[in-house]
């Protein structure tokens, strides 16, 4: 059986407001599915309804076979689950390797060994290093995550997801607010995810160029509904999408997929 | 340096100063002979393993708790209240011992388990709820604890003033039972400030300080911090319950005012405040700083006073008046948290103001 991820009717109301609203979908490995849509119309509470940031008010989440819904966030990324977030979310006054080291010992397993120094895991501070090339911070290890610039620091908050080798993994907005010459490092790394058919790849992004180049499959969220679910090419001409991101107001009702 | 578990103290200064208080306090009875100063060394020698496992919580998790002088006085008066009912044997420090132990651990695991899931300010709250309680309980079962009067007790021979182990003229000074517990109490402190070096420095230590720095980001890395918390206060219960072993055996006493008193406690965070938080050496630091500091400012003042009298200053002879010492304590701590905002030690390891990656790097 392949490793799947569902979301069966979804919905987290805050107060009056739904922000997810009985969302249903599947996502399969070796398919890398781009979630678009306005500013506010609930991606990044889907993906922490997912991730387990957030509990869901209804519906369930099911992966593996297995309905995690009720199950607390760090079971999750046990599971497999990795998430990389929009707001960077970093040990701030750690240097950048510690922050990696920590999400690789993590994925190692090593909880709560406290009998050895960290540095005799030569083992975790190595993959540490590599996964700190990987993502062009290599020569930044030593300073503290604070003092990366911008663009480092989501860098940094890829790289944490990456250390964890998820079996999903979730970016959020993974090249917002970088500059023109650091966006292809990430967008490298997660057309070098693509190539391991067996994972998961979810990916908020507003940039339609990149949704073009990297996604397999779009979804559109609008005011935390479902509202288009197809190929790229097909959902980008969709009224919806050409609405939200175009401005052009729809011809007719009808939305894809 | 393994024993040290790589993380040496990373300054020449700080060094130095660690390496001269370590010997003099290892020399203290060759040094400085008479009882006090062979009080004050044991004092400091307790207090800098008993706030060394107050920073565990404080300067790696960043968790406050009110409820570190109940385990010190757990400790303190289960090895009181063995030596006290079984008479003077190594049976009794052995049963005080292996009750005082368990019950300060148990007793922290259920207050982390129940109170570190949620936020910060609901585990300090119950802290100082569970402790308040256990000092009245404390007075109130004074057929077990003597009440206000506490429990005083005989040490087993070995370890008496009268015991002599080698005569004077052996090294010009008589080793005998009490200087056998001073070692005791020295070697016990290091031991334990060794043991929680080991600890920070571990893996398990490094998630100890992501939690501090973002409890939010180590849980979506799987980190399960509630254990992490929980444990990490079962092992600053079990520290400070033998710091309160040893308290108790220097003093042959346990009683309230010198092991549950929340004066203790506040002297507890001004140490690990003026050491530095979030460093283990500055529980050295900041125990020695201070307990000198209360054992000799008031003599130190008394004879500046004096000085100033019979110089026929005006005004200074009364503001250095001896009574007035807890004021120029106050005021030094306060001068101490100005200019010395990361304590002691994080003036020496990084130099002034400069932001610094943390006991990390
Ligand atoms: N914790 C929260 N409490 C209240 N409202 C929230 C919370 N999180 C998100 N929202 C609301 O849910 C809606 C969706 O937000 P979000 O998922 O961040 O949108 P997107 O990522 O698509 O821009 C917004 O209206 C936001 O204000
Ligand atoms: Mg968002």
């Amino acid at each position: 059986m392949p490793l799947t991820l569902e979301t069966r009717d979804l919905t987290i109301r805050f107060g009056g407001h739904v922000a997810v609203n009985n969302v249903s979908c599947t996502f399969r490995p070796g398919e890398l599915t781009a979630i678009v849509g306005p500013n506010g119309a609930g991606k990044t509470t889907y993906f922490n309804l997912i991730s387990g940031q957030l509990r869901a008010s209804g519906g369930s989440i099911l992966f593996d076979g297995i309905d995690i819904t009720q199950h607390s966030a760090p079971m999750r990324t046990r599971a497999g689950l990795g998430r990389a977030f929009q707001l960077t979310n970093l040990f701030p006054n750690l240097s950048v390797e510690e922050n990696v080291r920590l999400a690789v010992q993590a994925a190692s397993g090593t909880h709560y060994d406290m009998l050895r120094p960290w540095m005799v895991r030569r083992d975790l501070i190595a993959r540490a290093d590599s996964i700190l090339d990987q993502v062009a911070l290599g020569s930044r290890r030593g300073v503290t995550a604070t003092a990366l610039s911008h663009g480092d620091q989501r860098k940094l908050e890829v790289a944490l997801m990456i250390a964890l080798e998820p079996k999903v993994f979730m970016f959020d907005e993974p090249t917002a607010g970088m500059s023109i010459d650091e966006v292809p490092v990430v967008l490298k790394l997660i057309a070098q995810l693509k190539q391991d058919r067996s994972k998961i790849i979810l990916l908020v992004e507003h940039k339609m160029d990149v949704v073009r180049s990297l996604a397999d499959r779009i979804i559109v969220l609008h005011n935390g509904q479902l509202v288009a679910d197809g190929p790229p090419a097909e959902v980008i001409a969709s009224p919806i999408v050409q609405e939200a991101y175009l401005g052009v107001a729809p011809k007719t009702a009808e939305s894809v997929g | 340096m393994m024993i040290l578990s790589g993380d040496p103290p990373k300054s020449r200064v700080l060094t130095l100063v660690l390496v001269l208080i370590i010997l003099a306090l290892a020399a203290t009875p060759f040094l400085f002979p008479g009882a006090k100063a062979l009080n004050v060394a044991a004092k400091i020698c307790v207090f800098a393993a008993l706030v060394a496992s107050y920073d565990l919580l404080l300067g790696y998790t960043g968790t406050v708790s009110f409820a570190h002088t109940m385990f010190y006085g757990i400790g303190s008066y289960a090895i009181a209240i063995a030596l006290y009912g079984m008479g003077p044997n190594w049976a009794a420090v052995a049963t005080g011992i292996v009750t005082g132990l368990p019950l300060a651990a148990l007793l922290a695991l259920a207050i982390g388990l129940f109170s570190l899931r949620v936020a910060a300010i609901f585990f300090a709250m119950i802290t100082l709820a569970v402790a308040s309680a256990f000092q009245v309980l404390a007075s109130q079962l004074s057929w077990l604890t003597g009440g206000e009067d506490g429990r005083s007790f005989r040490l087993p021979e070995l370890l008496r003033p009268g015991t002599v182990l080698i005569p004077k003229d052996m090294f010009g000074v008589e080793i005998n039972g009490r200087i056998l517990t001073y070692y005791l109490v020295f070697a016990g402190s290091a031991l334990m400030i060794l043991a929680l070096l080991r600890v920070v420095n571990s893996p398990f230590g490094r998630v100890l300080q992501a939690i501090r720095e973002n409890r939010f980001r180590a849980e979506a890395l799987g980190f399960r911090t509630v254990f992490h918390l929980t444990y990490a206060n079962c092992i600053a219960a079990l520290v400070a319950a033998s710091a309160g072993i040893l308290n108790a055996l220097w003093l042959r006493y346990a009683g309230p005012d010198t092991s549950l008193s929340f004066s203790i406690m506040l002297d507890i965070l001004l140490m690990v405040v003026i050491g530095g938080m979030g460093t283990i050496y500055g529980a050295v630091i900041g125990a020695t700083i201070f307990i000198v500091a209360q054992n000799y400012l008031q003599s130190l003042m008394g004879v500046a006073s004096k000085a100033a009298d019979e110089a026929g200053l005006p005004l200074l002879p009364g503001l250095l008046h001896p009574d007035r010492w807890l004021l120029w304590l106050g005021l030094l701590f306060i001068a101490s948290v100005y200019f010395f905002p990361t304590g002691v030690v994080g003036r020496l390891r990084y130099g002034g103001g400069k932001k610094t990656a943390g006991p990390s790097h």
